[in-house]
């Protein structure tokens, strides 16, 4: 007992996975004392702005930018014609396709950068862009993916008729790919065998990561060595390294970037921007430092948006309810530019995990990529790519088919889930799922609300509003979703060509405190927390004692950066694998020191014992300093390791979420009830970080099924460009959760960790809606489309005829 | 969102800030709590050569409930209203207005003069003092006058201030009866899709005297005495409620924004007006 005691105390003092740490970044963070781009200065330092269209499709006659050079302060005006030169006035996508950096002949979406304005301060910069004068012919405007599919009006004069894309045959010069994937045979013949099917249009309207502070950089050419350092919103610095110097020619160990506290990214600081280029280009003909920073209009119009899919599905079953088919058909509205972040090899990301939680036999899927005249992006805000997408379908199909079967939805998903003793189950679509308990967090969840009770109340409810007692319908949103995160494993996973795996390096100090850099990038995730309680528990030192470091090219092993809740999964397991390392060297040192055979030492918590006789012991901290202060036969000094971890699979977390809603017939206004949150990401590093990373992700859920959206009008105006239309919720706006969880650790990852910053989103979203839906089913709604703000709730019940 | 360059002033007298005014002419504009113009100016919507900061005149701040009158300053903030205990006992309307404005940064800073000067038909203040049958003072080089501000208002952003006045303050009399200011947003910091500001009086079981103004229904706050009329001699039942209703309908002309569309709208304001009337006949 008192040796169970002593291991427990050891084990707690390290602070380790499964502790509720506190998040040591927050101290500066609360303080408001974080160091973010905006936070950069360097001496002499110039300041960019961009001109940007007011037009979403239009030729450009003429740009005058004389009267800008006059404007005091302006130092230099570029356009297209002064990047051409150095064929940087387009830049290659990280989908294949290439983007004008600046105005090339003609401009594709309203904000897009026509002119680059480089000045002393910032406001000579923002009096230059008001001084730039163009002509715009306004050209006819496609905001509609079906109509731009139909239309002459070439979108992309840039690209040759009738060529291939990147991703196989174009069909017509404003389609960008056809991406496939399943038995579309197999799936039709089922469908057309079925007892029942359902069928429906679900979209999943286009939105923002909007992350709190806005993209920007600082780029600094240093003429004299002829280094460039470059600060910015980076989630994948060592990505941007190697693309500047692939654009640039500058030879990658003569950059260094750097992503110093970024706050908040969802997606949005994936991709390469023309400010980045601009800012580059600038400082480098001027010999200063440059800074560009977006404002927030900049950031909603121009940067990269999330989502915008209209998806086209048939779901069929049995009478009883067993799925036999899945297909879906979506329409992909890229933008002017196919400037998706995805692994090269899927132009949809991973849309087909979209047989979700479900042992789907036959599945088909195709997805079209649409050019029209809006922004540019279709990143995975807050999820990994195409997830949520995916997630948002099935969700909606299963309840659509349970209102075709005239089944409870619980039900339904219950028959339907994989269950536990498929695993590792590879879909119809080709994923192999590593691990699963499904039934069980159901059951869980459907407990916790007393799932029962609320249809019971539920339709009491719907009696009491046809009497006239009440003007408030109850809605029950169901979510059981599965995720696919970790992205992933070399052999299909590349992002221009680099494949996806990421690192760990590790340097243990001589008196037992450690450092440890990563290929990742914290932008809020509290990696210097979680990533030390890993590496607490594997090499048995204290997380306080352990510094984590990231975002620095010079300093930080290669990697490939934070998005698609990949950092735990890939770099965390990296973290996890060079600790072993470590140990595995610091076994050899303890049992010289010990005397005895290195087989005869075991691990404890926080040392090596002498097997048998567990008063004879070495702990992490003697051996570190051995290390280096004594020579070791055999042994090279210093305790360091390294890791590259290429995943050999992703990970598959799920979660089950119920959302209880309160909804006003005759004002459209909502009011989240209850939300419980069960989510399953595996083994749990910190409870609280896992926590807070649930309550975001559903408050972003909740925003984008709710109110969230890029909205454009017919000629292309962004109509959503400013936070008083584009919902961002406040606390008043934030409903209380209850999170849960169970825990069935990944088979494959070293400490059976998945991942879950983004399952909230992906779940959340589907819950939300679902509630909506779920509340006005008995009254004969089948489907509506997202966000659901006021006046589109109050027209469903107007529709469903509820206003008398 | 960076704003052109500007001179900027700090009058320390209303005759100075006049002065200014006349001075530079159009290409002069006060600012008070800025939550409006400063905007403007950032996305540089508004040109402002000369930017007259109104915060130096004391003469233009402070509540005062003496003889039956109410005046509020200019600058009395959003936050100075809704913590009056004086002006809850006299106008208890203002504070449940206020509490709907934004959130407390900007309550703190945002000011009941420029709320109802600028003319923007979003804001609650307007509709408000139409409700309340308010007075506008106004002080130009000619000297001071009173608009009402069921007068006051033309267009959006345009009122009945000559662009060389400056309004000083408000004034209404101290009420009596029932209240309610019902508010429909879609978040905080938003305008309202639709809002009913009421004031009535009960005497021998019947609205005595009853007044109505609805917020972001029309290019102006829309004052409507005809829906006032409906429940006057009424004892507010649901046909009183709905002859309210109907008359409010025809004094307002909402349009469609990212709100919504025109019939939602109207609708809603229908719901509100009902709403707002049935809380204030409960507290008459």
């Amino acid at each position: 007992m008192k040796d169970f005691e002593d291991r427990e105390q050891r084990t707690a003092a390290l602070k380790g996975l499964g502790c509720s740490r506190k998040r040591v970044e927050d101290a500066r963070f609360t303080q408001g004392k974080g160091n973010y781009i905006d936070d950069v200065t360097l001496p002499g330092m110039l300041f960019g702005d961009f001109v940007r269209s007011p037009h979403a499709h239009a030729r450009i006659k003429s740009i005058d930018t004389e009267a800008a050079m006059k404007v005091p302060g302006v130092v230099a005006v570029l356009t297209a014609a002064d990047l051409e030169p150095l064929g940087l006035h387009w830049m290659p996508t990280l989908a294949g396709d290439k983007q004008m950096v600046l105005a090339d002949g003609k401009v594709l979406f309203q904000g897009q950068e026509v002119a680059y304005v480089v000045a002393e301060d910032r406001y000579a910069a923002a009096d230059g862009v008001e001084a730039v004068e163009v002509e715009y012919e306004d050209l006819e405007v496609i905001t509609d993916p079906f109509k731009s599919l139909e239309s002459d009006v070439v979108l992309r004069e840039d690209l040759e008729a009738g060529a291939d894309g990147a991703h196989g045959p174009r069909r017509h010069h404003n389609h960008i790919f056809l991406w496939e994937e399943g038995d579309k045979d197999a799936t039709a013949q089922a469908i057309g065998e079925a007892e029942v099917v359902a069928e429906e249009m679900v979209y999943y309207h286009r939105t923002h990561p909007c992350p709190l502070e806005t993209c920007g950089c600082v780029a600094s050419m240093d003429k004299i060595n002829g280094k460039l350092t470059l600060w910015g919103t980076f989630q994948a610095p060592h990505v941007v390294r190697t693309v500047a110097s692939l654009l640039s020619g500058i030879e990658e160990h003569n950059i260094r970037v750097i992503s110093p506290d970024i706050g908040g990214g969802f997606g949005n600081k994936v991709g390469v921007y023309p400010g980045y280029i601009c800012s580059i280009v600038a400082s480098i003909v001027t010999g200063k430092p440059v800074k560009w920073v977006e404002d927030r209009m900049d950031n909603l119009m121009s940067t990269a948006f999330a989502r915008d899919y209209w998806m086209k599905g048939k779901i069929a079953a049995t009478k009883e309810g067993k799925i036999t088919a899945l297909d879906c058909h979506v329409t992909a509205d890229h933008g002017a530019f196919d400037a998706c972040a995805d692994p090269t090899k899927f132009p949809a990301g991973f849309f087909h995990i979209c047989t979700g939680s479900y042992d789907i036999p036959a599945a088909y899927v195709g997805v079209d990529g649409v050019y029209t005249n809006k922004a540019p992006g279709g990143v995975a805000y807050r999820c990994s790519f195409r997830v949520t997408e995916a997630a948002y379908f099935i969700e909606r199909m299963i309840e659509i088919l349970a209102i075709e079967l005239g089944m409870d939805a619980a039900e339904l998903r219950r028959i339907n889930f994989i269950k536990p003793e498929q695993f590792p189950y590879t879909s119809a679509l080709g994923w192999e799922y590593d691990s699963g308990d499904y039934h069980t967090a159901w059951d869980k969840a459907l407990k916790a609300v007393d799932y029962d009770g609320l249809r019971r109340e539920q339709a009491e409810r719907v009696e009491a509003f046809r009497r006239g007692e009440t003007r408030k319908l109850l809605g029950i949103g169901l979510t059981h979703f599965t995720e696919i995160v970790g992205a992933g494993p070399v052999k299909n996973c590349d992002i221009l060509g680099m494949g996806m795996f990421d690192s760990c390096e590790i340097r243990i100090h001589p008196t037992g405190s450690a450092i440890a850099r990563l290929g990742t990038i914290s932008q809020g995730q509290g990696h210097a927390t979680t990533f030390a309680q890993i590496l607490a528990s594997e090499v048995g030192l204290p997380a306080d004692s352990i510094t984590i470091e990231e975002g620095d090219t010079d300093t930080a092993p290669y990697g490939l950066g934070t998005y698609g809740s990949r950092s735990t999964p890939v770099a965390g397991a990296a973290t996890a694998m060079a600790g072993r390392k470590i140990r595995a060297k610091a076994q050899m040192i303890a049992a010289y020191l010990l005397e005895v055979h290195d087989d005869d030492v075991e691990w404890d918590v926080d040392r090596f014992v002498v097997k048998g006789a567990p008063e004879r012991f070495k702990t992490m901290k003697d051996v570190a300093y051995a290390a280096y202060n004594q020579p070791i036969p055999g042994v090279e000094p210093g305790l360091e390791a390294v890791s590259y971890y290429d995943p050999p699979n992703m990970t598959y977390p799920f979660g089950a979420y119920i959302c209880v809603m309160e909804i006003d017939v005759d004002t459209g206004e909502w009011e989240v009830r209850q939300f419980y949150a069960l989510d399953d990401c595996g083994t749990r590093i910190n409870p609280m970080v896992i926590e807070g990373q649930v309550h975001g992700g559903l408050t972003e859920a909740l925003a984008i099924a709710m109110g969230q959206e890029i909205a454009y009008d017919k000629i292309g105006n962004v109509k959503t460009g400013t936070l008083m239309d584009f919902f961002l919720p406040t606390t008043w706006e934030t409903p209380n959760y209850t999170s849960d969880y169970t825990e069935t650790p990944s088979p494959h990852h070293p400490i059976g960790a998945k991942g879950v910053g983004e399952s909230p989103n992906v779940g959340g979203v589907p819950a939300f809606s679902n509630a909506v839906h779920d509340a006005f089913r008995a009254f004969g709604l089948r489907q509506s489309h997202m966000p659901h703000d006021h006046w589109r709730i109050w027209k469903t019940a107007n529709n469903l005829g509820l206003h008398g | 969102m960076i704003p052109g360059a500007f001179e900027y002033y700090r009058p320390q007298s209303v005759p100075e800030a006049v002065s200014l005014l006349g001075t530079h002419g159009d290409d002069a504009r006060v600012v008070a709590g800025g939550h409006s113009l400063i905007p403007m100016m950032k996305l540089r919507m508004a040109d402002v050569p000369h930017l007259i900061d109104l915060q130096g005149l004391s003469d233009l701040s402070g509540i005062s409930v003496e003889d039956g009158q109410v005046r509020l300053g200019a600058l009395v903030t959003q936050s100075e209203i809704v913590s009056s205990d004086a002006l809850a006992q006299a106008a208890p309307i203002l504070r449940e207005t206020a509490m709907l404005i934004a959130d407390p940064q900007v309550r703190n800073m945002g000011t009941v003069g420029g709320n109802v000067a600028n003319g923007d038909p979003g804001n609650d203040m307007p509709a408000l003092m139409q409700c309340l049958d308010a007075e506008f003072d106004l002080v130009g080089p000619g000297g001071a006058r009173a608009v009402k501000a069921r007068d006051f208002y033309i267009a959006a952003y345009m009122t009945e201030r000559e662009d060389d006045e400056i309004l000083t303050g408000m004034r209404f009399a101290v009420q009596t009866g029932g209240w309610a200011y019902e508010k429909q947003k879609r978040k905080i910091g938003d305008y309202a899709t639709a809002a009913a500001a009421v004031q009535l009086t009960k005497e021998g079981g019947k609205v005595a005297t009853a007044a109505i103004a609805m917020t972001n229904l029309s290019d102006v706050p829309a004052f409507s005495e005809a829906a006032g009329a409906a429940l006057i001699g009424t004892d507010c039942d649901d046909a009183a409620i709905k002859a309210a209703v109907d008359a409010m309908q025809g004094d307002i002309e909402p349009s469609e924004d990212n709100r919504g569309p025109v019939e939602f709208k109207r609708h809603v304001a229908g719901v509100m007006l009902s709403r707002a009337v049935k809380r204030a006949w409960s507290r008459a």
